[in-house]
């Protein structure tokens, strides 16, 4: 894919989105992903791979992209990081609901949530009363706006990456602008 | 990419022809009878081929967002009638799918679409405003799920008193 043609992230990254690594990161990357998605689950350890080898050089971003009819506990996974988000554990329950992907009816949400620690009174009225179902759409129609066409996709310092998404290709990906600056 | 398509999609301002085909067992359905709102025709080359099952899942999961713009939407591919029912069933698609199977591939072959080579069409997009002009085409190559960015910026800028009607 010629990349002056590659789509472009739409909006771009501020502080609402949930990111791990300094705003000062000089690249950061993007993955829109659904917590069921079997790819996304192939995805999730490639990331951790990468945030470990760039270290506080990358700042990564996650947003919501559930494709619900083919995933049924995919929106609800999704608002269980938000919810979880609340309480400033958003990293934590994406963390469990990606090592967990085979088990995200309801209960196990709710497992998860006590086992990170989250009040559960709040987290369970946030989950049965779909108070992040909103933000969870406007992740989606960013995606659809920003030329997501299927999960995960990634965004590279704000411009669609079209290419495979293992390791050594993300990693070169993500350090040609400035590889020197990026890995030490 | 488009070298083994026989023709180029049918350009942005011309009328879309009309197109009448079975959207299930008993039932036609005709790009005149959905007129007054804008049409967003998806040409797929197959049922269950699995980046076919991205891009209609994808579109399934916007339904709503369609719905905003009041458009219409509408996969088409030479699948059959009981094929495009069980795919849909499967895949809980929001919207019908028109078999283009009998004569196979005309309706391809009138967008400018077909690749007879495969039997199968392109992988096109065509954004119809509510008079049935078309608006905005898209072919991709046969792999490529071309998402729905281009769906959206399209209808965005279709003239507001002609897709509200």
């Amino acid at each position: 894919m010629n990349d002056d043609t590659s789509p472009h992230l739409e909006p771009p990254v501020s502080a609402r989105d949930h990111a791990a690594g300094p705003d000062s990161a000089p690249v950061t990357l993007v993955e829109y992903g659904d917590y069921e998605c079997p790819y996304c689950g192939r995805a999730y350890p490639i990331v951790k791979a990468i945030q470990k080898r760039i270290g506080s050089r990358l700042r990564f971003v996650f947003r919501n992209f559930p494709i619900t009819t083919s995933h049924p506990h995919a929106q609800h996974a999704a608002e269980a990081a938000e919810a979880a988000a609340r309480q400033g554990r958003f990293w934590e329950m994406h963390d469990a609901l990606f090592e967990h992907q085979r088990a995200l009816d309801d209960r196990h949400l709710l497992e998860y949530a006590a086992s990170i620690g989250l009040d559960a009174g709040p987290f369970e009225h946030d989950l049965t009363h779909h108070a992040f179902a909103p933000r969870v759409r406007e992740d989606v129609m960013s995606g659809a706006r920003s030329g997501v066409n299927g999960t995960p996709t990634f965004f590279i310092n704000g411009r669609r990456h079209d290419e495979a998404w293992d390791v050594d290709t993300l990693l070169r990906a993500l350090t040609s602008g400035s590889p020197r600056e990026v890995l030490r | 990419m488009r070298n083994d398509s026989a023709d180029q999609p049918i350009p942005a301002g011309t009328t879309a022809p009309d197109v009448r085909l079975p959207v299930g067992p008993d039932r036609m359905t005709s790009l005149v009878d959905l007129r007054g709102r804008p049409v967003v025709l998806v040409f797929y080359p197959a049922d269950w081929s699995p980046v076919c099952g991205d891009q209609l899942a994808l579109y399934n999961e916007l339904f709503d967002e369609f719905q905003r713009f009041n458009a219409h939407i509408v996969g088409v591919s030479v699948d059959g009638i009981w094929c495009h029912q069980a795919f849909a069933d499967a895949r809980r698609l929001r919207f019908p799918l028109l078999a283009d199977f009998e004569p196979k591939g005309q309706v391809a072959q009138r967008y400018g679409v077909y690749r007879e080579a495969d039997g199968t069409s392109e992988r096109a997009l065509f954004v119809l405003d509510a008079g049935g002009t078309v608006r905005w085409s898209d072919v991709s190559p046969i792999g490529v799920n071309p998402g729905a960015d281009g769906i959206l910026r399209a209808l965005e800028s279709l003239p507001a008193e002609r897709s509200r009607p």
